[in-house]
């Protein structure tokens, strides 16, 4: 059997510290006895720890590494499809499957992640507006259940439980193995437009004017500025580029991806250098020489820009930071949006690096996050109780409109605020209690937010 | 021309990070082991990653009177030329139950020594003869210098590492080059939960698969990987063995 270590786990936020019984199986079978034989009362599959709250934090109860069981175990050429361990991570397949001329259906904003975590959190990118959420790609999944037997589920073949693992954080079982559609590529490139909205209502327009013409669209929003500048953005929006889009340079191997010279933030920051003043000062400069018109960029550069800075986390501190990211409906949006983007403004807690994106229509996922609407998401350093009282105060925002939070992100949000986003949540835990009646899955996020009773 | 290489323990931590650098390489693989099931899993791995074709042979380190016909088997199915093989086998018990029971004594001196030395006078004859070729073992720095926490691993590594300069020595003559790998602490399931996993001197199983993917194609005789193992291998080999027997390493 596995043997468990005890550490301290936080998220990718680095908000609050665990003590958790750490694993980490090199072959299914120990996977498979620690589950149904270990002496912690309950386990929670972790991938490569980028959720950013405490979803694959388990307080005093085990906690199981995904990342060595990362075998690719077939592809099917005439589909598409690959078939691989959950442990694999997204930067994996890019790297063997660009080449080839495929990409992933659907990819957050970065690739150090497991599939196993991206199902768990039904992922959304650029083009969910366009083509959901990754849990509409997912041909079927083999899933470690609390009896230690392997359950094969697919929207035809235990579709419920198929249907509450795709997004339901790892709480039903354990995903061992995934079979995914990719998406045939021409090159490694994309076509970007780069578009500045002075305000807003400027970006909602650009976003509800012309979003279709685009496969991936998002915008870089900044929320400090205020008054007439208020959600000030650079849009950046883009389809997969043809051969013929390339320079001559890139041409010759159209599907190669450049190496990128990796940079690492060595220490944490103290906490003074974000200051409301240096991020008002970065976001104005970023807004100013944001670039526009028409570029083709790379895939590594557009769609994982700090994946280039390894420990990117530790600009916020030891403190550490949360991120919030809220969505709300298209009726909604315009309000909800307003009234946040105030209160964090109002708060004087900087935010850089916030993220606004308009959301396709809801998917199959009973837990999955995105709905059709418009979603913002910030970073928030951990300034203690002001970040508390800021949180809460969002919060009410975001029920008083309807709107919800995403899981992935979530580090604070109560039970009762959970309850009031998920309205099928009910339907969740009926599947849970079926197939793990002991509760022997549950994370410190769970137990927090009421998935699971404590 | 397109050549082949052995990875004995190919499933193990290193073992697998080699194969993935090699296969990625276009090199032909011949993955042995115990355990063919993981040898399966890690053949079609490098089928899917790298559309890399290998082929499994089964490898008992203490199966010794089975060690020719498997070097033998290598040899025929080695697609092209057999251009070198790697040990990166080994098992570690626990220091004190193996003062206590022989057997477990006597299982990490035949894993890590005798069953090296064994597989090596086969392929060093192979070798020398066709004049072409080279050889590399993973060695550890536990053998550079018998401490009391892990002594008996560290002898059978140090026997290994004296029978690696032998045998440079010999190939020498035959531009055999033989590669001696002496890595610090490795993230693999032998050192899970006894170093940290993200401490500094904690390496990957990649990063240490790379330096020594360098270090054969560079033709070196003996590595330490990571490199800042050799200097405090180094300090550690000249503290005075009066001081060193009242320390507690």
């Amino acid at each position: 059997m596995a043997q468990g270590v005890d550490a301290t786990l936080s998220g990718w936020g680095q908000y609050e510290q665990e003590t958790c019984s750490v694993f980490r199986p090199e072959r299914r079978r120990e996977l498979v006895e620690t589950v149904q034989n270990g002496d912690q009362p309950n386990y929670i599959a972790r991938g490569l720890g980028r959720s950013y709250g405490d979803s694959a934090v388990n307080a005093n109860g085990g906690v199981l590494l995904q990342q060595r069981l990362n075998r690719f175990t077939g592809f099917d050429p005439a589909h598409g499809v690959l078939e691989c361990e959950a442990g694999v991570s997204l930067e994996e397949i890019i790297e063997a499957f660009v080449r080839r001329g495929y990409f992933l259906p659907v990819t957050p904003g970065t690739k150090f992640v497991t599939l196993g975590g991206a199902l768990a959190a039904d992922v959304h990118g650029k083009n969910h507006h366009c083509d959901g959420t990754i849990g509409r790609f997912v041909q079927s999944l083999d899933l470690l259940t609390a009896q230690g037997e392997v359950l094969t589920c697919s929207p035809q073949q235990n579709a419920d439980v198929f249907w509450a693992t795709i997004g339901g954080m790892g709480l039903t079982g354990i995903i061992l193995s995934v079979r995914l559609r990719l998406m045939p590529i021409e090159t490694a490139y994309i076509n970007v437009d780069y578009g500045k909205a002075r305000n807003l209502d400027q970006a909602l327009e650009m976003f509800s004017g012309d979003d279709e013409r685009y496969r991936y669209s998002v915008a870089w929003i900044d929320c400090l500025a205020t008054n007439g500048d208020l959600g000030r953005s650079v849009l950046m929006r883009g389809n997969h580029a043809d051969v013929s889009d390339l320079r001559s340079e890139s041409l010759s191997r159209p599907l190669v991806l450049r190496p990128r010279r990796k940079k690492s933030m060595p220490i944490h920051f103290p906490n003074f250098v974000l200051n409301p003043y240096t991020v008002q000062a970065f976001n104005t400069f970023y807004y100013k020489r944001a670039p526009q018109g028409r570029r083709v960029v790379d895939l590594d550069s557009y769609f994982y820009p700090l994946d280039g800075v390894t420990h990117w986390n530790r600009m916020y501190g030891k403190r550490g930071f949360v991120q919030y990211q809220a969505l709300f409906g298209l009726d909604n949006a315009r309000r909800g949006l307003v009234e946040v983007i105030e209160a964090v403004s109002q708060s004087r807690q900087s935010s850089f690096l916030a993220v606004l994106k308009r959301t396709g229509p809801q998917g199959d996922g009973m837990l999955s996050f995105p709905k059709e609407g418009y979603t913002l998401a910030l970073d928030l350093p951990n300034t203690g109780q002001r970040l508390t009282d800021l949180l809460r105060r969002l919060d009410e925002i975001v029920l008083k409109y309807d709107g919800r939070l995403y899981l992935a992100k979530d580090a604070a949000m109560t039970a009762d605020t959970f309850a009031a986003m998920y309205p099928r949540l009910a339907e969740f835990k009926e599947v849970k209690s079926r197939i793990d009646p002991q509760c022997r899955f549950s994370s410190s996020q769970a137990r927090r937010v009421g998935i699971v009773d404590i | 021309m397109k050549n082949s290489i052995v990875i004995v323990g190919a499933t193990s931590g290193i073992g697998s990070a080699l194969a993935r650098v090699f296969a990625s390489r276009g090199v032909g693989l011949i993955l042995a082991g115990r355990d063919e099931a993981a040898l399966q899993s890690l053949s079609q791995d490098l089928l899917v990653r790298y559309e890399s074709q290998s082929c499994v042979e089964r490898f008992d380190a203490l199966a010794f009177d089975r060690h020719e016909a498997f070097f033998e088997a290598c040899v025929k199915r080695a697609e092209g030329e057999l251009a070198g093989v790697i040990l990166c086998h080994g098992a570690m018990t626990d220091q004190v139950e193996a003062q206590e029971d022989f057997e477990k004594t006597r299982l990490m001196i035949d894993v890590n020594y005798t069953s090296a030395v064994s597989v090596l006078n086969l392929a060093s004859n192979y070798f020398e003869q066709k004049r072409s070729g080279w050889l590399c073992a993973v060695s550890s720095v536990a053998g550079d210098r018998g401490r009391g926490s892990n002594y008996i691993y560290g002898s059978a590594k140090a026997g290994l590492n004296a029978y690696l300069q032998g045998l440079r020595n010999r190939l020498a003559k035959a531009g055999v080059p033989v590669l001696t790998v002496k890595p610090g602490f490795v993230d693999t399931a032998m050192t899970w939960g006894l170093v940290k996993a993200d401490s500094p001197v904690m390496a990957s199983p990649d990063q240490v698969a790379r330096d020594i993917a360098k270090a054969i194609e560079k033709k070196k005789d003996v590595i330490y990987t990571l490199w800042f193992w050799r200097w405090i291998m180094l300090i550690i080999k000249s503290i005075p063995e009066m001081i060193f027997k009242r320390l507690s390493l």
